[in-house]
């Protein structure tokens, strides 16, 4: 009974999972191993911390982060948490990061646009002030807000992967406007760029972004090697954690809930056995 | 509700309120003394559970009110912040949304059970009818709550949905008007989901409580489907099936939980971590999987206003099964005629879900190009929701009425508590054949 109660929602979970788009094609992701990955996993506090550093250093000129604030790099399950400080606005390293940053605000003696450091409880600032600003400095497109990222891509942490690591060079044949750079993990429908065979269209699509990283782009406080896969290893973990900064906590719940939940079930078990031991059906 | 009160008032007090208000009376018959038959299967765990989920998804559902804003340019960051802000927000909100889906699961098991045991026949057709108006009503809440994270497929979904009606002819422009609020399904729209969705819910309580009511009045079917004849066919409700009850629903609590703890997202579809954007169609438009079947009914017809008398006609065949039905002999544990088809009905409806998920005009099987039929592709999704659709309507048009006329039942047993008494040798065959494990 209970297996078939699985199977129907794993099916529930299959059908979700099922579209493919007609037209358009993409390689599939490549097979990374994320310490955060399952039931049990964790994020890698280091991983997470570099990868705020590539973020700032690197995405943050494009793009916005509007559910984040300073305070939650130091939040409980943050990469710059501190037991020592468990008010992540007393932090003074998330404090001192923070201070790195210039925000926009009002000056409340004078009204004007004044540009100051920003403290734990501010937004990271949008790298542009609106969407049309935005657009106009991307070549028409839309660098999309990171803070929710990983969940808003199929294929999460082990597509955003792919796409950072997988710019190539166009294969001959293949004429792209300018500003547009190949990427084959880009869902996309390159038909009309393609001169070849009609069915030898390449797989995946042009992307307005240019190749974000380079190797030594970033340098690594921890000594890491600052190698493309490195940096965009460690910024897929920061972003997966901002994605979803209470995972951790969640799972270690779940873990809880889950063998309260068995152990109950089976004394349960029991009662129902002995309340029906002298009924006949 | 029904039949002689056994309570007996033990205190001072409760014999001063028994004559007042007997509402300890009224619960003690209900939940304590409701002669039960003894037989029920695990299969009827099910209506404890949908109650039990009914009321987690209130208890959410008005703790997440106080922190959802039902407005364009906040709903989606609100619903973040509620996850990530929040104390145990993220717990609130994914027990939720799964619950949802939990909720749908439970709800179809339960039908199946009815559709399988001839729940609905005489005298319990009222009670069928209250269960498909909670379904219906299940569906409409469930759909104006998927639109309130206010992501792409929220949007859009609520696009296509709403575009749904306006397809009816003379009235179907002015009620879509009236449900967008405006010309086009924006804040005004969104306001008033939120409230119906707010309001639904407690709807559904309300017939619940009839539907108990109407239970409570011939009381529970059982799987071998004959009528309870003496004190010896049944238990008192508690502690018997509140014991039974109570496992079930702790069983099915560590699925909902493996979901709500390990896995709160992959129900749902990623692009609907995307804000609403109205200027940009996701490419591939669906809906949760729960409706995915009567999506498909719904692509299979050509026509649009058709299409949507088709998926209304769908759920419209579940009202009038109980007079479709032809058959004397309630379960179909005694119908091995209608067996089959039964399970042929059940897997039909898990490939219309299928063809949901698919685009109508991807390939059923991959890289076969033939398979052409005048213009028309038999190798595609829309092709199989087409004739799994054929099969939907003619299981209750036909098969069910038909079978019912010609079929020739195992012989009943004559109460729950006797074996069949005048023909022993059909007893093992009947027994071994229920797919069902015994409780």
């Amino acid at each position: 009974m209970l297996r078939k109660a699985i199977a129907f929602a794993a099916l529930g979970l299959f059908l979700t999972a099922g579209p493919v788009l007609a037209g358009t094609t993409e390689k599939e992701p490549q097979n990374v191993h994320w310490s955060f990955e399952g039931p049990f996993g964790k994020f890698d506090t280091a991983q997470v911390q570099r990868g705020y550093k590539v973020y700032r250093e690197v995405c943050s000129a494009c793009h916005a982060m509007e559910q984040m604030y300073f305070r939650n790099l130091g939040q409980k399950g943050g990469p710059f948490y501190d037991p020592e400080f468990k008010n992540p606005n007393d932090n003074p390293y998330v404090k001192s990061l923070a201070k790195d940053i210039q925000v926009k605000d009002i000056d409340s003696d004078t009204g004007d646009v004044i540009q100051r450091a920003a403290g734990t409880a501010d937004r990271f600032p949008s790298p542009f002030p609106n969407e049309p600003a935005a657009r106009a400095s991307n070549g028409g497109a839309l660098p999309p807000d990171l803070s929710v990222i990983v969940k808003a891509r199929e294929g999460g942490p082990q597509y955003i992967y792919s796409l950072l690591t997988g710019f190539r060079n166009p294969p001959a044949g293949l004429t792209l406007g300018a500003g547009l750079h190949y990427n084959p993990w880009f869902p996309g429908d390159l038909s009309s760029s393609w001169s070849g065979a009609h069915d030898k269209v390449p797989e995946g699509g042009a992307i307005a972004m240019a190749p974000p990283l380079a190797a030594g782009k970033v340098t690594f406080d921890d000594k890491s090697p600052s190698t493309v896969e490195q940096q965009a290893k460690d910024v897929v973990a920061f972003l997966a954690w901002a994605s979803d900064p209470k995972a951790t906590e969640r799972k270690q719940f779940g873990v809880g809930a889950m063998i309260y939940l068995l152990i109950f079930s089976v004394l349960l078990w029991f009662s129902y056995r002995r309340v029906w031991r002298n009924i006949g059906h | 509700m029904s039949g002689h009160s056994t309570y007996e008032p033990k205190s001072g007090f409760e014999r001063w309120l028994d004559v007042r208000l007997p509402i300890l009376r009224f619960a003690n018959d209900t939940v304590v003394t409701f002669p039960t038959p003894k037989n029920l299967n695990y299969w009827y765990t099910f209506g404890g559970i949908l109650a039990l989920m009914l009321g987690i998804q209130i208890v959410t559902g008005i703790v997440l009110a106080m922190h959802y804003v039902p407005h364009i340019d906040m709903a989606f960051n609100s619903v973040q912040r509620i996850k990530r802000d929040v104390n145990y927000g993220w717990l609130i909100q994914g027990m939720h949304a799964n619950g949802a889906s939990m909720f749908f699961l439970a709800v179809y098991v339960h039908m199946f059970r009815g559709l399988y045991y001839g729940s609905y026949k005489a005298p319990r057709e009222v009670l069928w009818l209250l269960g498909c108006v909670i379904y219906l009503l299940m569906i409409i809440t469930g759909f104006f709550g998927y639109v309130l994270p206010w992501g792409q497929m929220s949007f859009h979904g609520a696009v296509v949905i709403t575009n749904l009606i306006g397809a009816l002819p003379i009235v179907g422009p002015a009620i879509t008007t009236w449900l967008w609020g405006g010309f086009a399904v924006d804040d005004a729209t969104l306001n008033r989901f939120f409230s119906l969705h707010y309001l639904l819910p407690f709807v559904i309580a309300g017939v619940v409580a009839l539907h108990i009511w109407a239970l409570h009045v011939p009381g529970n079917s059982n799987p071998k489907g004959v009528e309870v004849k003496s004190d010896a066919d049944t238990v008192p409700f508690h502690p018997y099936y509140t014991v039974k009850d109570g496992f079930a629903i702790s069983v099915f609590l560590l699925l909902y939980a493996s979901f709500v703890f390990f896995a709160p997202d992959i129900l749902g579809d990623a692009v609907n971590y995307v804000k609403a954007n109205p200027l940009v169609t996701p490419a591939h438009i669906v809906p949760e999987w729960y409706l995915l079947p009567f999506y498909a009914i719904l692509r299979a017809v050509p026509d649009k206003l058709l299409g949507v008398l088709t998926m209304g006609g769908a759920i419209a065949c579940l009202f009038v099964l109980p007079w479709l039905d032809t058959s004397k002999v309630r379960s179909m544990r005694y119908r091995p005629a209608i067996r089959l088809w039964y399970f042929i009905f059940f897997v039909v409806c898990i490939i219309l879900g299928f063809c949901g998920a698919h685009a109508p005009d991807d390939q059923l099987i991959r890289g076969v190009a033939g398979m052409q039929i005048g213009d028309a592709n038999i190798n595609s999704f829309v092709w199989l929701s087409r004739f799994a659709t054929l099969y939907y309507f003619a299981y209750f048009l036909v098969i069910t009425p038909l079978i019912g006329l010609t079929e020739t039942p195992l012989p009943v047993p004559e109460s729950i508590s006797e074996p069949i008494l005048s023909h022993p040798a059909a007893m093992p065959a009947g027994a071994a054949a229920s797919p069902e494990m015994r409780g």
